[in-house]
């Protein structure tokens, strides 16, 4: 009764084809009338069993097959052949990779739907994976008919996309040139030079590739540069984002070019990574501006990010180019796991999100994610931060520079999250692309000190403002780098999960000072940032780069500043906190680094800060910072965004030992 | 025995099977990917199904022989099992390791000993169903005859 089986199945090829599937196939490459018939499926699955069964379902479904038992081997299938594949199907559970961090990579990377399987229903790992960007997640046993119709998600994809691309291949150029025009403070040209021109590279590049191709199948990719998503987060701010609706913020937008369709898929990315940031309920107290919309899924994947926020930052300013390079080069190594997680990666809840708590920018797709680490999430800072915004929102993200890294720094009250930076940064170091850099350098400072703090655990920190890298998460920071007032504001750091910790390395503070008080120590992880500019850009791995500095931004500022922050700016995301898993608290930081003094789920937190006086000193909750283990609780791959997120929250919860003022900063008291 | 016999007799075998919980509607659905082109799809899954299975019970004994019982290593390879076993029809056997899971949720060790136990049996026992099952076909199919559909039966 034994047939030969397949063993420990390598991946095969497509199959042999049988006239239908080559036909098929052929068809698929004309992108005609035969779809979904020839649709290539890569399935992953550590389980034999199940494979072989998916497999011959498939094939029964007349797609082209190729089944593979490793993620690894799945994910470096993928990278060979970028265009390969049209949808991937994967085990949640496996044992050389967690299916969710194969979903975030492939997302962030190929930009492919992904979806989840499992034997497991529980409502928990369905909505971590619908959180993870899955397009669908089956419970096993599959059916056939459940198999059918995948097709779907695949012309799904590809719609919005090509539209996008349409629509802003405009925009775009108009952003770059603008963004050129700010460049006057990098300070090396060659970045800047190589930035733009390898951006323009890609995107010509893209562009003529997709549009040749009309096939629906055929994925065109819009290219949301820095300061068009900053005007995006802008207008969703400015409308609040529960009645963000495509339509009102294109026209607060006003940007030639740009249609509803491709606002409509960015904001459904953007919804994607902000409740990835703040995990599954959000726990909405914040102010109408919640920056961060816990509900909305995180920007995962956001491949079409290529915002070079670090750019943007140093443009404005606010980085120093040498600390724009030390992002950079921090930024795009990725840390290696576990022990780069000095920083705390703080609370997820950490989220600098001065104005527009979600900027995410993701780099290239490419670049992150080598690690499979979780999606890369810069965050933007928006660059136009309303005065009013501040109003609304805590953080008063378009203050002056010194805003900015105020925030940032006030985050880190938050268990030291704030580093999300940290990943940006991996990302800045990595790429000799380019788009990477962002971060500016000084961003990255801080981030870099984070791993000072690291492990001190020490609630109470009154001098370290708490970069703690965000959990491995990697949160990524984008800032905006035109935008001189706003830079600060807007990191929310996302972590990412397992990225971020990795990333931030030497950045992070993992001690949210409970007191922080913002004289003192806000910026006391500035304070290593600014030592240590180039320290840690070891540690950075690119792949890790998930969240980059939030607070590093202002890195430049903070050392010497005494920053004001207000309460606004600091403070404020609310993150839900009630979801994040106890993960370790510093996997939190990952999460969300914002930084909601304000709504965040302290109940009993008087101060939340944040509430409403952005321009008074702000009393930031002071969060314990979790201890030393965060460290390696960052480090670990495994974070995932809901733990990081639980421990976020958990974080602010008990947090609250003291009250943060912070009247003014001072970075000093950054251990680096 | 003339081909009629055997396969009143395959019918009987088969339903008893579904019957006693044995199998499930999954198996049926494996029936009908098995077609000309893939003659033994079935035995094929089954046959892999099998192997696998050993080995994580291998490594299930495995984990309880240590001091210190990895109640998490175990719980994955519970859920591997029970993946699997679902993704064949192998219904009592995935039974088994839904009782087992919770037991490694509330870390007894008694109870998780107890279902490993019977997981052993089950496997066995379906093991054993299937083989004859097969080989009633093959014999069918040897005499020229050819095996009913399964959906059919009830």
């Amino acid at each position: 009764m034994d047939l030969s089986h397949m063993k420990g199945s390598i991946p095969t090829p497509t199959p042999t084809p049988t006239p239908t599937l080559i036909s098929a196939r052929k068809a698929t490459d004309m992108g005609s009338d035969q779809f979904p018939a020839g649709l290539r499926v890569l399935v992953v699955d550590d389980d034999p069993t199940c494979l072989r069964i998916l497999e011959k379902m498939l094939q029964n479904c007349c797609y082209a097959v190729t089944k593979c038992n490793r993620a690894e081997i799945a994910l470096s299938m993928l990278r060979e052949n970028k265009n390969g594949f049209d949808i991937v199907l994967s085990d949640v559970h496996m044992p050389d990779m967690d299916g969710f961090k194969l979903l975030e990579q492939v997302g962030l990377e190929m930009d492919l739907p992904v979806i989840m399987m499992s034997a497991d229903d529980g409502k928990n790992v369905v909505m971590k994976g619908v959180i993870h960007g899955a397009c669908d997640y089956l419970i096993k046993p599959v059916r056939i008919e459940a198999l059918r119709n995948i097709w779907q998600h695949v012309v799904r994809k590809r719609k919005t996309e090509w539209k996008d691309l349409e629509q802003s291949g405009s925009v775009d150029e108009g952003d770059r040139e603008q963004n050129l025009s700010e460049g006057a403070n990098y300070s090396s040209s060659a970045y800047e030079g190589s930035w733009n021109s390898s951006k323009r590279r890609r995107d010509a590049e893209e562009e003529p590739e997709e549009r040749d191709d009309t096939s629906t199948l055929k994925k065109p990719r819009v290219v949301w540069s820095v300061e068009l998503h900053q005007q995006f987060v802008a207008a969703v701010n400015q409308l609040g984002i529960d009645k963000a609706v495509p339509k009102k913020i294109l026209e607060l937008m006003n940007v030639p070019g740009l249609t509803r369709e491709n606002v409509a898929s960015h904001l459904q990315k953007y919804r994607l990574y902000l409740r990835r940031l703040s995990g599954v309920s959000p726990h909405q107290s914040n102010l109408n501006n919640s920056f961060i919309n816990p509900q909305d899924p995180p920007f995962g994947s956001m491949g079409s990010f290529n915002g070079i926020d670090l750019q943007t930052l140093s443009v404005t300013g606010q980085l120093s180019p040498q600390s724009l390079a030390a992002l950079q080069a921090t930024g795009l190594r990725r840390p290696t796991a576990k022990s780069s997680i000095s920083m705390a990666l703080v609370d997820q809840n950490n989220i600098f999100s001065f104005e527009n708590p979600k900027l995410r920018f993701v780099e290239d797709q490419t670049q992150h994610l080598n690690n499979s680490k979780p999606v890369n999430l810069f965050h933007e800072i928006p660059t136009k931060i309303e005065p009013k915004q501040l109003g609304n929102i805590q953080h008063s993200s378009v203050q002056p520079q010194g805003n900015i890294n105020m925030q940032l720094n006030i985050k880190s009250e938050h268990s030291g999250t704030q580093l999300m930076h940290l990943s940006q940064q991996q990302t800045l170091g990595h790429s000799p692309a380019s788009h990477l850099p962002r971060i500016p350098s000084t961003l990255r400072k801080p981030i870099i000190s984070g791993s000072v703090t690291r492990g001190n655990g020490t609630t109470d920190n009154s001098h370290r403002p708490g970069y703690n890298l965000v959990s491995p998460t990697s949160v990524m920071v984008n800032y905006p780098m035109s935008q001189t007032t706003e830079l600060s504001n807007n990191y929310s750091l996302q972590s990412n999960s397992s990225v971020s910790t990795l990333n931030c390395k030497g950045v992070f503070q993992e001690e949210i000072s409970s007191d922080l008080k913002v004289s003192g120590g806000l910026m006391s992880s500035y304070d290593v940032f600014s030592d240590l500019p180039l320290q840690k850009s070891h540690d950075w791995d690119s792949q890790n780069v998930n969240t980059l500095a939030f607070g590093t931004f202002h890195h430049g500022n903070f050392m010497q500043d005494s920053f004001d922050i207000s309460p606004s700016t600091l403070i404020h995301h609310g993150f839900p906190s009630s979801q994040m898993n106890g993960q370790n608290q510093n996997s939190s930081v990952v999460g969300k680094t914002m930084f909601s003094f304000s709504d965040l789920t302290q109940p009993e937190n008087p101060q939340n800060i944040a509430q409403n006086s952005l321009l008074d000193p702000v009393e930031v909750k002071s969060q314990k910072i979790p201890d030393a283990n965060y460290q390696t609780d960052l480090l670990s791959d495994d974070f995932g965004q809901d733990e990081l997120l639980g421990v976020f929250l958990k974080q602010q919860q008990q947090g609250d030992d003291g009250s943060v003022d912070f009247s003014g900063y001072q970075t000093e008291n950054i251990c680096v | 025995m003339e081909v009629g016999l055997m396969q009143r007799q395959w019918v009987d075998y088969t339903k008893s099977l579904f019957l006693e919980d044995f199998l499930d509607s999954q198996f049926i659905e494996l029936q009908k990917l098995q077609d000309e082109g893939n003659p033994d799809f079935i035995v094929e899954v089954v046959s892999l199904f099998f192997e696998d299975s050993e080995r994580l019970l291998n490594d299930l004994t495995a984990a309880f022989d240590q001091p210190d019982v990895d109640f998490q290593k175990v719980d994955g390879h519970v859920h591997q099992l029970k993946g699997s076993s679902s993704s064949i029809g192998a219904q009592r056997v995935k039974n088994v390791c839904i009782a087992m899971r919770s037991f490694c949720e509330e870390q007894n060790i008694d109870g998780c000993l107890r279902c490993l136990q019977q997981l052993k049996q089950e496997t066995c026992l379906v093991k054993n169903k299937l083989e004859n099952l097969f080989r009633m076909e093959q014999q069918i199919m040897a005499a020229g005859g050819s095996i009913p559909s399964t959906e059919l039966i009830f």
